[in-house]
């Protein structure tokens, strides 16, 4: 296969779409560990709420909640005024693009970490407790290492999703070659062009491709992780 | 170095209410179930804040609900025994036996003294998903040691065990209770593990303190003199004074006591048949007193409670049948 099989800009699309994706299931890891921990074993007056909260962006058509991130993190926006003096600034650019995929991605991040905290037997967390470990130590002492295979998971899914990641991306940051087009947005820019069907061909090859390696990376990891703990 | 223990708790209709002490050696919660030995322990331990009371070790106090203490368990350093070992599956038998020490509290035993103490030598590489349950629990029982406990805290340690496995590890705990200095709370329903492990009795029932320190044998029966006639397959068959009796048992010595209490007792009027593995004696009613029946087996007397309505004369002959196997005793 000749390194030119894929135009600069295709490049360019699936380069930005790996680095959006990595970064934003990055940034989410930690929150999406804590949010899934508190669902599992909190007991907190919202509880219900913040699980409802969790998982809008899953029943939410994803133009809304595009349309919800802009409102909340453009220029104008409730939150994005207040970073912009920050240097932080979200709309049109790539980062904007990771926060979308990050926030569709959450509530798969957010499920699997919970069904694989739900599955560690909260006996052996008291027993740890009694052996002199406070909650920050055996969270990290016994809970962590156990779900580790669940966050693996959880990761990889979050990160396929992520890949896919169109509408709210799309709605939020727009569509612009080299700052927010995406794997998928480069795939439909083409499809809208008469005649660039063998370009989106080959991208959607690139797509189905890159979430075989996910998929499979996901199972590789589990079962190394499984082997670990000696499940 | 001693443990007081004085706590009220209601759990939906049962009603917790019980004061003890236990200075150091094995401390034996001893009870039928849900008398409410395990919410002792879990209260000791910090598992469970009861509604009411006070828990003092060695002068720290753990608990004090009037004074508004109540101490976490990480900070309570009572090294607790489960029933299911509970050791952490994703480390080694050595990783195990080390966790408490991460928290390095206090002094204590090394690992040396410990895996030397419990004979963990071999095991230390292993994972606990390959050990048998014999051995978990004796690295669980370590594993509590090397936390540097206050106090150690054991929950039916033996009940997730098979007979052979029981008195594999029973010697173990022995050992452990002649050389360390603090308190033992000790739970347990088996009568034999009580009485070959105690120093005192806490006898809960229905959550409360029955009695304290009395010794198990005041419990009616008779103790008999055994000798072993053949041992095969991990069954005693032994010569007693009343008949021959067969037992499980796990390498027992060539002479030893039995102990058959009153309430093991059950009197047939013909042979019973198709009961399997029970002993069945031969005897003659002897004597009605105390509402104990005295019944002659042989050269020995046995005893049973008297069952209700109207008895046969003395002189009658019965079938004196053992729904427990007899205990054996410590000599």
């Amino acid at each position: 296969m000749p390194p030119d099989w894929l135009s600069p800009e295709e490049w360019q699309a699936v380069a930005l779409s790996l680095k959006v994706s990595g970064w934003a299931v990055l940034c989410s890891l930690p929150l999406g560990v804590l949010t899934a921990h508190a669902l599992a074993r909190w007991r907190f007056p919202g509880r219900q709420a913040l699980n409802m909260l969790v998982h809008l962006p899953l029943i939410l058509p994803p133009v809304v909640t595009g349309y919800l991130l802009l409102l909340a993190f453009g220029r104008q926006g409730a939150i994005g005024q207040w970073l912009e003096p920050l240097g932080v600034v979200f709309a049109f650019r790539w980062t904007g693009a990771a926060l979308a995929a990050a926030v569709m991605a959450f509530p798969l991040m957010v499920r699997a970490i919970r069904l694989s905290i739900e599955a560690v037997d909260p006996r052996l967390e008291q027993a740890a407790a009694t052996l002199g470990a406070s909650r920050p130590w055996v969270f990290l002492t016994v809970t962590l290492p156990l779900i580790l295979p669940g966050v693996l998971a959880g990761s990889v899914l979050a990160f396929a999703k992520a890949m896919g990641e169109f509408g709210a991306t799309i709605t939020f940051v727009s569509n612009i070659p080299g700052q927010t087009q995406t794997l998928p947005s480069a795939i439909y820019t083409r499809l809208q062009v008469p005649g660039a069907e063998a370009q989106a061909g080959r991208l959607v090859l690139v797509a189905i491709g890159v979430s075989m390696a996910a998929l499979l990376l996901s199972e590789w990891l589990a079962r190394a992780a499984a082997r670990r703990v000696g499940a | 170095m001693s443990l007081s223990v004085s706590i009220a708790h209601s759990l939906g209709a049962f009603r917790l209410d019980v004061a003890f002490q236990a200075p150091p050696g094995v401390t034996a919660l001893f009870g039928p179930s849900g008398a409410g030995k395990t919410t002792v322990v879990n209260a000791v331990a910090g598992l469970l804040t009861p509604d009411a009371g006070r828990i003092e070790v060695d002068g720290t106090i753990l608990l004090d609900r009037r004074a508004g203490i109540d101490l976490p368990p990480h900070r309570r350093r009572a090294g607790y025994v489960f029933q299911d070992a509970r050791l952490f599956p994703h480390l080694s038998v050595r990783q195990n036996l080390l966790y408490g020490r991460w928290f390095g509290r206090g002094d204590g035993p090394g690992l040396a003294e410990i895996v030397d103490l419990l004979g963990l030598g071999a095991l230390l590489s292993r994972r606990p998903a390959a050990l048998s349950g014999g051995e978990a629990q004796r690295v669980a029982l370590g594993r509590a040691l090397l936390s540097r406990p206050r106090l150690l805290l054991m929950d039916e340690p033996m009940a997730a065990l098979d007979r052979a496995r029981r008195s594999e590890i029973l010697p173990w705990f022995e050992r452990l209770r002649d050389v360390t200095r603090i308190p033992i709370l000790y739970v347990s329903h088996s009568a034999e593990e009580v009485a070959r492990l105690a120093t005192t009795v806490v006898h809960l029932d229905r959550g409360r303190v029955a009695a304290q320190n009395l010794p198990l044998d005041k419990a009616p029966g008779v103790t008999l003199r055994a000798t072993l006639r053949d041992y095969r397959a991990n069954v005693a068959h032994l010569d007693t004074p009343a008949g021959p009796i067969s037992i499980s048992a796990h390498a027992p010595p060539l002479a030893l006591r039995l102990r058959i209490d009153a309430a093991t007792v059950l009197v047939a009027l013909s042979p019973p048949e198709g009961l399997l593995g029970t002993t069945v004696i031969p005897a003659v009613i002897e004597d009605v007193r105390n509402d104990l029946l005295h019944l002659r087996a042989g050269q020995a007397l046995l005893l049973a409670r008297r069952p209700p309505g109207p008895l046969p004369a003395t002189g009658t002959a019965v079938h004196a049948v053992l729904t427990a196997p007899p205990r054996i005793l410590p000599e």
